[in-house]
């Protein structure tokens, strides 16, 4: 039976060992968004030595490109995109930079999944085509890095309950696998 | 000669495009609220509920459906005693899609292949439109519209069988498409699947089979119950809203065919995701 959580970043071990694949989290606090554009770059300055241009330690990234904001609006619709093209990228940041968390939808790979249970991460879903409710829980949003990248700039989000599915846990269990295996009618 | 101003066709497809990025065309919520009351599984149940209650937020603050607000493709009916005055066709559907795009605060989304630059900054906003035409008698024009999001249109497939492939091989290609595709394409899907011509009308014509409305039936009785098997089979592959396992990860399925080479079964995937934003109309 799948739990409900309130979790508030950066994330810690402890926030993140309770968590089981299909339980709900509602998460609020700062997350910074990155497609693979923004991940490559994030990638380039660690094999330069440099600082990022975020504290990566705890955070959660969302990835996302949204549409452009109405005026008065902090953010257009933002709803996630495919996470497999974060595959390659993913696990060095959790492993050397400590990321607790990415928000996504659909499968990653086998070096996500184990990142996740040796640094202790977690992969969220967020519902897919659902970018115009997800955006009413960003209260701000401001581009902090690469802004030439349009919709693909990092931004630091300011988030207020956003709704999540644990898809991969610390476990290397995962969802998709789980619940499809739990539905599906051989022929 | 009928003539048609080149400026009506701009501000109808800008038109379309906003309202059918911003409402969620009437089949498609048909169908997600027909899967909604029927899902067993609670985490799908929920997602579908999300996706209904997105529906609404969108229709009633004018907001795109999904970040996601595609490529725009047409299909263009043009009839041959039909005259457009003060500028080309291709170039008012192009006008149209750069003002929807822009002026509905949609997502600019077409980028160089290689370098991967977007395209707003150099030819204008989400262009070039994909569009393709087609001539026909009288003297209207018909313009198709969709907006195709990226995460479907990647576990898109084509494919050409062995003649002796037959049924059977179409059904299982199609059904190795939609499994292998999972939680990625956006579930509840719709499955556009073109069978037969040369290997690009295969893709074409699944292209053009999501532009039919969700919930009619084939007029062909072949397809017709081909598409019927389909729905079963790739229902039980349990992959459900999301791909978060459940009942409900097919819509439709769509099935358009043409006659092809002796030698050839060319077969063609194309899959929409659950927020199917497309629109039809005549000038």
């Amino acid at each position: 039976m799948s739990k409900t959580y309130h979790l508030t970043t950066p994330l810690s071990d402890e926030d993140v060992v309770q968590l089981k694949v299909g339980d709900i989290v509602y998460l609020s606090g700062i997350i910074y968004t990155a497609r693979d554009a923004a991940h490559k770059k994030l990638i380039d300055l660690m094999d330069e030595g440099k600082e990022l241009p975020f504290d990566v330690k705890g955070s959660v990234i969302y990835f996302v490109g949204p549409t452009p904001p109405k005026p008065g609006d902090p953010i257009g619709s933002a709803g996630p995109t495919t996470s497999y093209r974060m595959d390659s990228y993913s696990p060095r940041l959790i492993n050397e930079m400590g990321q607790k968390g990415m928000i996504g939808k659909g499968k990653r790979n086998q070096e996500v999944i184990d990142a996740c249970v040796k640094s202790k991460a977690i992969y969220f879903g967020a519902t897919g085509g659902a970018g115009a409710l997800l955006a009413r829980q960003i209260k701000s949003a401001e581009v902090i890095a690469y802004p030439e990248l349009g919709p693909e700039a990092i931004r630091r989000l300011e988030v207020v309950d956003f709704p999540l599915t644990v898809v991969n846990d610390t476990y290397g269990d995962d969802l998709y696998k789980i619940g499809r295996a739990k539905y599906e009618i051989k022929d | 000669m009928r003539e048609i101003k080149y400026e009506d066709i701009v501000k109808a497809v800008r038109d379309h495009i906003i309202y059918s990025g911003t409402n969620l065309s009437k089949d498609a919520l048909a169908a997600l609220n027909k899967a909604y009351e029927e899902e067993e599984s609670p985490v799908c149940k929920e997602v579908l509920k999300q996706l209904l209650e997105n529906a609404d937020i969108a229709a009633n603050e004018a907001r795109p459906l999904c970040q996601d607000t595609g490529l725009a493709v047409f299909f263009v009916k043009v009839g041959e005693d039909l005259k457009v005055i003060g500028g080309t066709l291709k170039d008012a559907i192009n006008e149209g899609t750069r003002k929807g795009y822009e002026e509905g605060y949609f997502r600019a989304s077409t980028c160089v292949w290689n370098t991967r630059a977007n395209l707003k900054d150099e030819i204008g906003y989400n262009l070039p439109a994909i569009i393709h035409f087609d001539l026909v008698a009288g003297d209207e024009l018909e313009i198709e519209y969709a907006a195709k999001g990226g995460g479907s249109e990647n576990v898109s497939r084509a494919t050409v069988l062995p003649p002796a492939a037959g049924r059977e091989g179409i059904v299982n290609f199609v059904k190795e498409v939609v499994s292998n595709a999972g939680p990625n394409p956006c579930p509840p899907i719709i499955v556009g699947v073109g069978i037969g011509g040369t290997f690009e009308k295969a893709a074409i014509s699944s292209k053009h089979a999501l532009f039919r409305t969700v919930g009619t039936t084939n007029e062909d009785a072949t397809l017709e119950d081909m598409e019927e098997e389909l729905m079963l089979k790739l229902n039980n592959l349990g992959i459900g809203a999301m791909g978060m396992g459940g009942r409900e990860t097919v819509l439709g399925v769509h099935i358009e065919a043409n006659p092809c080479h002796i030698a050839s079964l060319p077969v063609s995937v194309n899959v929409q995701c659950h927020s199917s934003r497309h629109t039809s109309f005549k000038l």
